[in-house]
């Protein structure tokens, strides 16, 4: 009788290969070393492949002198610098697209949100075509296309000459440049000291803001101020010292190439136009998407207030907007980034170029990968530490 | 194009997976493993470690050859119809004549010059016969095994002929293309630099876009190894505006490779390359093969294995000389077919004639 009843005692509760809460914790714990178990027999059977090859992974070729040329380098490269160095340079070309890139292509594309959204029928459709080719052929493609197109300009020999400042070649452009004379040192100073008043006057202009409790602009004034003083500095240096400390030269053709000014290469030419006209189209998107994501009555509330269109976009919506778009823009920016890497296409020594031709050189894929890795990895946390930051500051403060 | 960025990266990821149950001290291989012949398995290009290079692919039934992935008239091109052909190609051939009997039974991979040292290194092919230079560092570091040179060549520069340069010396400052990934883009900045002149790179990764951008233009002069500049001015859109320097920068010793670390595989391959010197020494040719198979001279029945064990020792069948020549031919008519005069290149033979000629080919006895 009395057996027929289960009876519940704390003795006999449930085991503990049946209560969940603990087969949780040990399913996760199972599962980890299962997974570090797995990737220390790939480590090790790695080592022993190499091992049998004689290619046991060091990095001990960083300090080899290279011996290889760097088509562009924003530092002094020459090929009995060493391999470490030659890996600098990639990184330092691949900031360099990454930095251009981004901030036109950021421009670009805020003018592309827009214009899909204006109520004129051309400007809206235009920018509709535009996104729906560009967002529809492969970067890849595109990068080759206008690689192809540099190679449409005439040689050297037969530049397109635009005055004598600019000339088009199929090597890329070149630029009369500025060039720092002899006198550029006590030039330096009053840059200095025009960079300081300008955040003096950025400050000053802020906290009056804060004490009228109004906005107003700021940056155009510290601007002001930063050419005024630095105009002045540059006539009063070219007075004392007698030279300009800086003189525009002008490219003269040579045999081979023009000398003097600046050239940028069809590579980056082609890379930078490129990756700027691929990303401007996700960032028009983001910026069509933020614009729309505010609500209707904020637009009409600011009309009602009597500002005009354009006001009520800068003043009203965009700041807005803004808070919605940064976290899909930083991917967008870190799609860039990466993207560049396609650069090896087009023979402009980004990265990933540089990387694969130390690989080859040493026979070391292994640790040239993973300083490749680690450097994208880095770039790119380091990119979305900052744009984090920034998210954060432009959020909305509940009072 | 796509290849070149993605073989590196996977190159990490095969390094693991090759090696995959090949370490002998990996725990969990089963010392039990069943002694039978190795069955073809499904990867062809995963090596065991525990089974040589040489019987897997004897279990394969193919060889698997790297070739130059831009087409290289004469050294390795591929026609309309798929079929590979030039100098390089008929070594590869040669190889599967050896193994095989049967020149049919290799299988191409088209690599870049990026991806070529690492395909080896993965286990992707078996040898590489893609124009590629045998230097210490290739040997040491990069892994690999060479095999006797098959063809003497020296870089040299390409220039257009209204450019007025008629030697290096006159190219100071001048815009030069190269391909990434080889020693002429070393030996480029070692001579500059040497000579104290200056210059630009343009530096591709891809052989067809490094001829092309010199061909539009981009840029002054275009070096490569002669044999290729020979072979490149074929394919300009007009070869009569070039010329070819006669300035050898470097000396480019190119033949067949294979991975470090498995002499056995690395000897079939240097007796089979050397079975087509000694063919050109002896004067067997696949024409006069069988004439030459009733012989009564000793060392002629030795090197054609019609008497004694020779091919044996190096895993080999006795008969592997008779059976390249047979559908080969010696070193004379590889090269008179892919390079000689009745070719567009006519290429004279140079330091690739036999020693007994003043050349450099030179096969240790087969005995």
């Amino acid at each position: 009788m009395a057996s027929g009843i289960p009876r519940i005692s704390p003795s006999s509760s449930i085991p503990f290969y049946r209560d969940t809460r603990i087969i949780a914790v040990l399913v996760q714990i199972v599962f980890a070393i299962a997974v570090m178990a797995g990737c220390w027999v790939l480590y090790q059977n790695m080592i022993a492949g190499l091992a049998r090859a004689n290619l046991l992974p060091t990095f001990d070729f960083l300090n080899v002198p290279a011996s290889f040329p760097i088509a562009e380098s924003v530092i002094p490269y020459d090929p009995s610098m060493s391999y470490w160095q030659a890996f600098v340079v990639g990184l330092l070309n691949t900031a360099r697209v990454a930095l251009i890139g981004i901030v036109l292509a950021t421009i670009l594309g805020i003018i592309l949100g827009i214009f899909r959204l204006s109520s004129n029928w051309l400007l809206s459709n235009v920018a509709m075509a535009y996104v729906e080719i560009i967002r529809n052929v492969p970067l890849l493609l595109q990068l080759i296309f206008w690689f192809y197109l540099t190679k449409m300009f005439p040689r050297v020999q037969e530049s397109i000459a635009i005055g004598d400042a600019v000339f088009l070649h199929n090597r890329g452009v070149t630029l009369a440049w500025p060039e720092p004379t002899a006198s550029f040192a006590s030039w330096i100073w009053w840059l200095v000291g025009a960079l300081l008043v300008a955040v003096a006057i950025y400050t000053v202009r802020q906290i009056q803001f804060r004490r009228r409790d109004r906005p107003g602009v700021a940056i155009p004034y510290a601007i002001l101020g930063w050419m005024v003083i630095a105009g002045v500095g540059y006539v009063l240096t070219t007075i004392l010292t007698g030279t300009a400390p800086a003189v525009l030269v002008f490219p003269e053709l040579q045999r081979f190439n023009f000398i003097g000014g600046a050239t940028v290469t069809a590579s980056f030419a082609a890379l930078v136009v490129g990756l700027v006209i691929y990303t401007a189209v996700y960032i028009g998107e983001i910026v069509r998407s933020g614009i729309l994501a505010v609500s209707k009555g904020q637009r009409e509330a600011a009309r009602a207030l009597g500002l005009t269109q354009g006001q009520a976009l800068r003043l009203v919506i965009f700041p807005q907007a803004l808070r919605i778009m940064i976290p899909p823009m930083t991917s967008q920016y870190l799609n860039l980034t990466k993207n560049s890497s396609l650069a090896v296409a087009i023979a402009y020594p980004d990265l990933f170029y540089i990387a694969n031709t130390i690989n080859n050189q040493t026979g070391q894929a292994v640790p040239v990968i993973v300083m490749l890795m680690v450097s994208y990895l880095s770039a790119s946390l380091f990119t979305s530490l900052l744009m984090n930051w920034y998210n954060r500051r432009i959020q909305l403060v509940e009072r | 194009m796509r290849r070149s960025l993605v073989v590196p990266l996977a190159a990490a990821l095969s390094l693991i997976i090759a090696a995959c149950g090949g370490a002998p001290a990996a725990p969990t291989a089963a010392p039990e493993a069943p002694t039978a012949a190795p069955a073809p398995t499904a990867a062809p290009a995963a090596p065991a470690a525990t089974t040589g290079r040489l019987e897997t692919i004897t279990a394969r039934g193919t060889v698997i050859c790297g070739v130059n992935n831009n087409p290289l008239p004469g050294f390795a091109s591929v026609d309309a119809s798929g079929v590979y052909s030039g100098f390089d190609v008929d070594f590869c051939k040669a190889v599967a004549a050896a193994l095989f009997d049967d020149p049919s039974k290799v299988e191409y991979r088209p690599l870049s010059s990026q991806d070529r040292f690492t395909a080896l290194q993965t286990g992707e092919i078996d040898v590489l016969i893609r124009n590629s230079t045998w230097t210490l560092g290739r040997d040491g570091d990069v892994g690999l095994d060479w095999s006797p040179t098959t063809f003497y060549d020296g870089q040299g520069m390409m220039v257009r002929k209204d450019s007025g340069i008629t030697s290096i010396n006159d190219m100071d400052g001048a815009t030069i293309c190269v391909q990434t990934g080889t020693t002429t883009e070393l030996n480029l900045a070692d001579v500059f630099r040497a000579k104290g002149l200056t210059f630009q790179p343009v530096v591709f990764p891809d052989g067809d876009q490094t001829r092309s951008a010199y061909d539009a233009g981009q840029c002054d002069g275009f070096t490569t190894d002669k044999s290729g500049l020979v072979s490149s001015i074929t394919l300009l859109s007009n070869p009569a505006d070039h010329q070819i320097l006669p300035d050898t920068m470097s000396k480019e010793p190119l033949g067949p490779s294979v991975l470090q670390g498995d002499p056995k595989w690395a000897d079939a391959v240097n007796w089979i390359t050397y079975a087509t010197f000694q063919a050109e020494e002896y004067g067997i040719t696949s024409a006069n093969l069988a004439e030459f198979s009733a012989s009564e001279v000793p060392e002629i029945r030795r090197f054609l294995g019609i008497e004694g064990e020779l091919g044996k020792g190096v895993g080999l069948s006795n008969d592997f000389a008779a059976r390249v020549i047979k559908h080969v031919g010696n070193y004379a008519e590889i090269y008179n077919r892919n390079l000689g005069p009745d070719t567009p290149f006519n290429l004279p033979r140079g330091l690739n004639a036999l020693y007994t000629e003043g050349g450099l080919l030179y096969s240790p006895p087969f005995r």
